[in-house]
């Protein structure tokens, strides 16, 4: 990839920061820098397209340590979850034969798996040493008639959110307006209502999440073409160009495929999320108005009606065990404002949180629902992270699972709201997992456990503990327990066996 | 507290329940070079033999006194004490342990007269001492009737005090290290046992164990081709020489019958433990070691508690309102309830064999005296999602759909359950990490697949040969 295309994803006008003088995304800081690379950041945002064979081209670390390591799911085809990659050799770098091996990988694959595309994506050896990856796809894809597409995403590009980037780009360039949509089934399908088509873009169904959402939309009669890329195939990715809205899902990843269907297709789009009762109500209401059909809008306010009637119930005896628990938010971009309001919905209150990735745009709203005062966390060093749990008495930390486990080494509940995670909390179906999982880890009995100092732990170990804890009503010593002292015996009724000699 | 709900219906299904009397004769299993003897019809031994083979995999010396129509009718003594006489011939124990049967008791043996008789008879045996225990299988259950043995034993074969000149704490001849003597109950394992006694040797101490069923059922090898008696097991002449234990520890309330009369006999104060599972009990026997024995706990314990405080952290999303059925006799049921409970899970279906003080104490709000049957339907009713019990269960998780968790007695379909560890903080933390991923497999919090009704179908559904031409790229 030329390093004018780079700087051109790097430069999304759609962002709002980039309006702004000193304008691109920032650089990475060798020795403090935590996150993906490009290649990460374009697998991940593809990956999840379960018809299509993906084929790593570089060494073993890319694949080797990525593959089937995301919750995503799908509703049928499992392909995407058979790890492909052309596993490089050192021969094949010193002798150039990585063209070849990726040209046979690809018919490898198209052969045993009949994929309905094959994407390809670049990683930093064969992109130093210049394998034409363009061309080999395009030649592969005439000689064994599929599709199949570069996703030129080595790592040393740029960041994780720059390879979602590279990975939206190679939709818009590659696969989007390559299908007319099919006609709409013609049975089991409400026949009054008006069907509209809309797109969601950088939603990943996490653990089919998804799931939740697809039936209101059903019934509203909004087909979506595509979600870009949770649960999708590659033929809705073709037609995504024929939507009337795009959703922008709680991600800034992919802006630039719904800024580019803008300007190509003059698809409007809006940005949203699934996340909590207010933003799934409001992100319902965006389509109806961006639509603008009001027969539409009318039944879309009185779903809203009866859902949020529905759940408010779901959620009460929930809002009971969690009203006034203070929680720590640290998670990238626009999770940081669409998860406050979920957490306001349970009661909860945000005392803080992360904006590393955010947008001035998305600082704004933050303050919107937290108020002037709301504590931002712009560095999320581990060590700082903590101290602001103690300093502001919270109950439960929320970030992604790489933070998980520093949590847990200093005794702080914890849920895990990343990528990873084995629950889904979206639609209104989803607060009530997301309340459980939280009262789950908040209400457990072993923070206490694990809190409290050995009971042979002396008087100024435990002070020095304890300080540390900042707790300190939570060191309790040791209940006496079950240990019986040798004051209750009594002599048992039945002692008068024989005995032997 | 829990409140006991008595058993209600006439037929018992799918039983938890194992008989007092094989309860008694493991626990002889526990000394060196011993033999129960079933006071009852061949049956009851055969029996008893195929359970505790198929369990521990190992030959299990197990004899009968074989009443036959006319004994059980007209008297079995004789089959006592001609029992005894061809077993202290043939094998020359250094224990012999007597449980009686549902038949002897129902047909009303004075086991000790017959004993008496055979001392009267055979006093060429009189060093080898023989224990009754009176352990009909129509009351208790396992467990009862291996707390009964040890009772019986410390009866018969620990002295007064005064009259044996020992007093707590007394070092005995050529020994350097105090002895401290452990009652153990039949919820422990010999995995468990072996890990009880490294853990109190780490203090300096010898420990005793009454009985030691790590020495004997451990499932070792020996030199010798084959015995007719225990492989292993405490030294019979240990249980004389109690008095001068520094303390005793009592594992299991079961056993507490037997610790009072153990103190009464000898004085040595002891130190009592529901059981040892989980962080809060074990912090607490490890505390009661440090003061016994004056010695610092050592570093590798700590760190071992940390390491299962850390277990505990990242098995508490899993184990976390998880709701669990629970089936076992009372000592083991009331460990599991709160090492459970502790996790932040809820028991949901608690299942005892037979009453028992312990039971009291259950971390639920009421036990169910009863079988698997039972079992299985509180666990339907309550959408249990994983379920601990012997083998036995294995129909009942299955027919629920949700993973077992062998525990207990029998475990014949699988390989070293015997000596699987339970307690401590090492042990603890393995049963965390294993309940954990067996809830993994369950994929809870699963969203089922939903079709939209307006999806674009794809080629493949209908079988059409894929149009390359009109996906073609735009390379």
């Amino acid at each position: 990839m030329k390093a004018k295309d780079i700087a051109e994803l790097l430069d999304e006008p759609a962002c709002e920061h980039n309006k702004k003088s000193k304008s691109g995304c920032a650089k990475p800081k060798p020795g403090a820098t935590a996150g993906g690379c490009a290649f990460d950041g374009a697998q991940i945002a593809l990956l999840p397209i379960a018809d299509v064979a993906h084929i790593v081209h570089g060494t073993i670390a890319c694949a080797g340590s990525s593959w089937d390591n995301r919750g995503t799911r799908s509703s049928g085809e499992t392909l995407y979850k058979i790890g492909m990659t052309t596993d490089l050799t050192e021969q094949d770098v010193i002798m150039g034969r990585g063209e070849k091996r990726l040209f046979h990988s690809i018919k490898q694959a198209v052969e045993d798996y009949k994929p309905a595309a094959v994407f390809v994506y670049n990683t930093c050896v064969p992109a130093l040493v210049g394998d034409d990856v363009d061309a080999i796809c395009k030649s592969a894809a005439e000689r064994w008639g599929t599709p199949v597409v570069p996703v030129d995403a080595a790592g040393f590009y740029g960041t994780k959110n720059l390879g979602n980037r590279i990975a939206g780009e190679a939709m818009v360039k590659y696969v989007i307006g390559t299908r007319e949509p099919s006609p709409l089934p013609k049975k089991n399908i409400p026949q009054n209502i008006k069907v509209h088509d809309i797109n969601l873009i950088g939603e990943y169904n996490i653990a089919g999440e998804l799931w939740h959402v697809l039936p209101l939309l059903d019934e509203l009669g909004l087909r979506v073409l595509c979600t870009l890329s949770g649960d999708a195939r590659f033929h809705e990715v073709q037609s995504m160009h024929r939507a009337e809205v795009n959703m922008m899902v709680c991600s800034k990843a992919m802006i630039n495929v719904a800024r580019k269907l803008k300007d190509k297709y003059g698809t409007g789009w809006f940005e949203g999320s699934f996340y909590g009762v207010t933003d799934v109500s409001q992100a319902l209401r965006d389509f109806a108005r961006l639509i603008n059909d009001d027969d539409l809008t009318q039944r879309t306010e009185a779903l809203i009606v009866r859902e949020e009637a529905c759940i408010d119930e779901a959620l009460q005896p929930w809002r009971e065990k969690l009203r006034g628990k203070r929680v720590l938010l640290y998670t990238g971009g626009v999770k940081s404002w669409s998860i406050i309001s979920a957490l306001q919905d349970l009661g909860m209150t945000v005392v803080a949180t992360g904006t590393k990735k955010s947008t001035e745009e998305d600082k704004a709203r933050i303050r919107e629902l937290m108020g002037k005062e709301a504590v931002m966390i712009e560095d999320g060093n581990p060590r700082a992270l903590i101290k602001l749990v103690r300093e502001q008495n919270v109950d439960v930390l929320i970030a992604g699972g790489r933070t998980m486990y520093t949590a847990l080494k200093a005794r702080i509940p914890f849920l895990d709201i990343n990528q990873e995670r084995d629950f889904g909390y979206e639609g209104y179906q989803g607060m009530i997992e997301l309340a459980r999982q939280i009262a789950l880890t908040v209400d457990s009995p072993v923070w206490e456990k694990v809190r409290r100092p050995s009971p042979w732990a002396k008087a100024s170990e435990i002070a020095n503990k304890s300080s540390d804890v900042s707790e300190a009503s939570d060191v309790n010593q040791a209940d006496s327990g079950t240990a019986h002292t040798e004051s209750a015996h009594t002599e048992s009724a039945h002692n008068e066996s024989a005995r032997s000699a | 507290m829990a409140t006991i709900e008595k058993r209600k219906k006439a037929l018992s299904v799918n039983p938890l329940k194992s008989s007092q009397t094989i309860g008694a004769a493991l626990a002889f299993l526990g000394f060196h070079r011993s033999m129960p003897m079933l006071h009852g019809s061949q049956g009851c031994t055969a029996f008893g033999k195929v359970f505790f083979v198929r369990h521990f995999r190992e030959p299990i010396p197990l004899q009968t006194s074989a009443m036959d129509q006319v004994s059980s009718v007209m008297g079995a003594d004789d089959n006592v004490t001609e029992g005894l006489k061809v077993i202290c011939e043939k094998s020359s124990p250094s224990l012999v342990g007597v449980p009686t049967t549902g038949l002897a008791e129902t047909q009303g043996c004075d086991v000790k007269r017959a004993i008496h008789a055979f001392r009267e008879k055979y006093p060429q045996f009189n060093s080898i001492p023989v224990v009754p225990v009176t352990t009909p299988d129509f009351t208790g259950c396992m467990e009862t009737g291996f707390a009964a043995a040890v009772h019986a034993l410390i009866d018969v074969m620990v002295p007064v005090a005064e009259d044996a000149g020992t007093r707590p704490g007394q070092r005995k001849r050529q020994e350097r290290k105090k002895q401290i003597t452990v009652l153990t109950s039949s919820h422990l394992t010999p995995g468990d046992l072996e890990a009880i006694k490294d853990t109190i040797e780490m203090f300096g101490l010898r420990p005793v164990l009454i009985p030691d069923l790590s020495d004997s059922l451990d499932g070792h090898l020996t030199e010798s081709d084959f015995s007719a008696l225990t492989i292993g097991g405490t030294d019979v002449d240990e249980l004389t020489t109690l008095g001068m234990s520094l303390a005793t520890l009592v594992i299991g309330p079961s056993l507490y019958r037997a610790a009072d009369l153990l103190h009464k006999r000898t004085g040595v104060p002891d130190r009592r433990f529901d059981h040892l599972m989980g962080l809060d009990a074990m912090d607490e026997f490890v505390h009661a070691l440090a003061e016994i024995s004056g010695e610092p706990v050592p570093q590798k314990l700590e760190r071992n508690r940390a390491q299962l405080q850390d277990a505990m952290l990242d098995t508490h999303f899993m184990l976390g309102m998880t709701r669990v059925a629970l089936a076992a006799d009372p000592d083991l049921l009331n460990a599991f309830s709160h090492l459970l409970t502790g996790m932040g899970a809820e028991v949901v279906a608690a299942v005892a064999p037979s009453n028992a003080p312990a039971l009291k104490n259950v971390a639920v709000d009421s036990v169910k005296l009863g079988d698997l049957e039972e079992l299985e339907k509180m666990a339907k009713t309550h959408q249990a999602e994983i379920m601990i019990s012997n083998s036995h269960a294995v129909e009942s998780a299955q027919r629920l759909g949700i993973p077992l968790l062998r525990a207990g007695f029998p475990q014949y379909d699988l390989l070293g359950g015997y000596q699987k560890v339970w307690v401590g903080y090492q042990g603890t933390r393995q049963i965390l990490f294993d309940l954990a991923n067996m809830l993994l497999t369950l994929e809870r919090g699963e969203i089922h697949p939903y079709h939209s009704i307006y999806k674009q179908p794809s080629e493949f559904d209908y079988g059409a040969e894929k149009a390359t031409e009109n996906t073609g790229l735009q390379h």
